[in-house]
């Protein structure tokens, strides 16, 4: 059973990760825009000159050399086999710099803020929830509902430019752009750590915000629905006292599910991060995807896609093996 | 234990009679619901008085002068390449709406068949709708339409970014209707039918169809939310329809201009306002919409 449960779940993600490297293979094949052709005009423009023949041989040259003169399947498979191996090729607008370059100096700022804002919010959200859904909870945290509802359905980036207005355009408590002061160079002093995490608060609580807003709104419907169930009544009348009933049989039941669907959201809290970092101009993969796109840089583009997707069905794989460690009512043939 | 005298009604409710007092009691019972429609409604108001007010034309560039703070001339200021802000938002409140029902009413569509297929019929279709299913939902939607916004050549019109869009929204109603189904197929209602000889389409169109309209409904608000949510995401990185002034679309030349920067809060401000009244407004009856379609969870939501 335990082996069943596994397999199923590693197929799930080879079948994500093939998925994503087929739609960056034929999508754009679909669509008909041609990044080498699309650059070699905005190049010729650039020059102030322009270009009307020439530019098809010249990127049917180009294309002799990615190798896109060869049938579809071998174009296909190769494509395959370098994906798997994380080879996204060049960014054409930065020409030698590779992808995987760009990635790197990327990645470290968007998992860093990411990261902690996500364990922030599920950690703050969830304990809220639980609070404002249990009996001898005081009248005016429960006047939090309504505000928790609206957070939650507001988009992270859209708090985000509510926040950069007043408390750093408005009030200049904080800075307004960026990942850490022009002109500092990264170094692992007090100085440039203190500097970063300056600029990381705005960004970071406009994701905290808005996932305490959700995670709040979770966790109550999973409490409500516990306070029914005949071991919380068995605890109340063994006379157990309340702060016990409340963390070890309620939160400890209703946390699991909550996991659950903290899995299940990673792609949505990455996608919508992806903008808090454009509105910030946060260094992180958000801002560069933002700028491939601008320029249709098409490899960075696909390579950013392909990287997020592996990244998230990794993370929900780790849940999901984690999980039925966690709770023993799992049984590894349930779906 | 009804009281045997008749309840006295009070205020309002002496006024009304007949389905106006039900419909009156069942929204004092169900007020996410009536917030819900207010908001939404609100929102119609405003764009059904904004379009008189407004000459939608003026939602291109080049229509008034720059940079103009709000007036009586211009309610919401202009922008920095001289679009009359409240004729923007006007006609992209009904844009935005516009991809958002254009892609939940295709995605409602689909996944409701598929849902339909996979749990009447189970077996291997079954399992190859699920496997499509749960594969697709994994993903983030955002990051595999960005990869089809970026390579449709030419740019997209409205009604293409709704379309794009409808490319994945059916996977969620998909997923939450066939559990439906599968709950539906074995009540005895479904037996009889089947028994007394009804064919499968049948079965699914007389019988199961009715009975999970209120759930086909409140997925199809959640699609419709879910594709506003994915088209301001995607027109607010720069993919879509850059020349219709949809409230994405506004949100992305903010960024474009830096507008923030330059103090412009009329700018920026209403989309905002919209984006988050129109989101808060389809959440609200989708989870109205939750309680009637499933009384049992009263007071949860």
């Amino acid at each position: 059973m335990r082996a069943g449960y596994v397999i199923r779940r590693l197929a799930l993600v080879l079948a994500v990760v093939w998925l994503a490297a087929s739609v960056n293979f034929f999508v754009p094949r679909i669509g008909g825009r041609d990044p080498i052709i699309e650059k070699l005009l905005q190049e010729a423009q650039f020059r102030s000159g322009h270009l009307d023949s020439g530019y098809r041989e010249m990127a049917a040259e180009y294309g002799k050399k990615f190798g896109l003169d060869q049938p579809l399947y071998k174009q296909y498979v190769r494509y395959l086999t370098d994906t798997v191996q994380f080879k996204f090729g060049a960014s054409i607008s930065q020409y030698p710099v590779t992808v995987n370059e760009l990635l790197a100096n990327t990645v470290p700022w968007t998992v860093g803020l990411l990261g902690v804002a996500t364990i922030v919010s599920f950690g703050l959200g969830t304990f809220l929830g639980a609070l404002v859904s249990w009996g001898r909870t005081p009248i005016y945290l429960k006047a939090l509902i309504p505000a928790f509802f609206t957070l939650s359905a507001i988009p992270y980036y859209l708090l985000g430019l509510v926040l950069l207005y007043f408390f750093a355009f408005k009030a200049s408590w904080f800075p307004i752009f960026g990942g850490y002061e022009a002109g500092t160079l990264p170094s692992y002093s007090l100085d440039f750590i203190l500097n970063v995490l300056r600029h990381a608060t705005l960004p970071a609580l406009s994701i905290v915000l808005v996932g305490i807003g959700f995670w709040a709104l979770g966790m109550r419907a999973m409490m409500v629905t516990m306070q029914g169930e005949d071991y919380m009544v068995q605890a109340e009348a063994k006379g157990l006292n309340e702060r016990r009933i409340f963390w070890r049989y309620a939160i400890r039941n209703a946390i699991l599910p909550q996991s659950t669907s903290l899995a299940l959201s990673l792609g949505h809290i990455v996608s919508g991060a992806v903008l808090v970092e454009v509105i910030f101009g946060y260094p992180g993969v958000g801002s560069l995807l933002f700028l491939a796109i601008r320029e249709f840089d098409y490899f960075v583009i696909t390579g950013i896609v392909f990287m997020v997707i592996v990244a998230i069905a990794l993370a929900m794989l780790l849940m999901d093996l984690i999980y039925p460690v966690l709770d023993p009512r799992i049984k590894y043939s349930a779906a | 234990m009804q009281p045997a005298v008749a309840r006295t009604r009070f205020g309002i409710e002496r006024r009304l009679t007949g389905r106006w007092l039900t419909t009156y009691r069942y929204a004092r019972r169900n007020p996410a619901l009536l917030m819900g429609l207010a908001i939404l409604s609100a929102l119609f108001l405003f764009w059904a008085v904004g379009s008189l007010m407004v000459d939608s034309s003026e939602a291109r560039p080049l229509s008034a002068p720059p940079d103009l703070r709000p007036s009586l001339e211009y309610p919401l200021g202009t922008d920095r390449v001289g679009r009359n802000i409240f004729a923007v938002i006007v006609s992209g409140t009904v844009l935005t709406l516009r991809i958002g029902l254009i892609a939940g009413a295709v995605g409602i569509s689909i996944g409701t068949v598929l849902a339909f297929v996979a749990g009447y019929y189970g077996g291997w279709i079954d399992a190859v709708i699920r496997g499509v299913v749960d594969t697709l939902i994994t993903v983030p939607q955002l990051l595999i339409l960005i990869i089809i916004a970026a390579s449709v050549r030419g740019g997209l019109n409205v009604e293409q970014m709704g379309l794009v869009i409808a490319t994945l929204s059916w996977t969620r109603p998909a997923r939450v209707m066939r559990a439906q189904v599968l709950t539906m197929r074995q009540r005895s209602y479904v037996e009889v039918a089947r028994l007394s000889g009804m064919s499968g389409p049948e079965v699914i169109f007389r019988e199961l169809m009715p009975n999970l309209m209120p759930y086909i409904v409140a997925s199809f608000v959640l699609a419709v939310a879910g594709g506003i949510l994915a088209s301001v995401g995607l027109e607010a990185l720069g993919l879509g329809p850059l020349e219709s002034p949809t409230l994405g679309v506004t949100i992305y030349w903010n960024i474009y201009y830096s507008s923030l920067l330059h103090g412009m809060w009329w700018w920026w401000g209403p989309p905002m306002l919209i984006i988050v009244l129109l989101f808060v407004g389809l959440f609200l009856v989708t989870a109205g919409l939750d309680e009637w379609a499933n009384p049992r969870l009263r007071k949860r939501i």
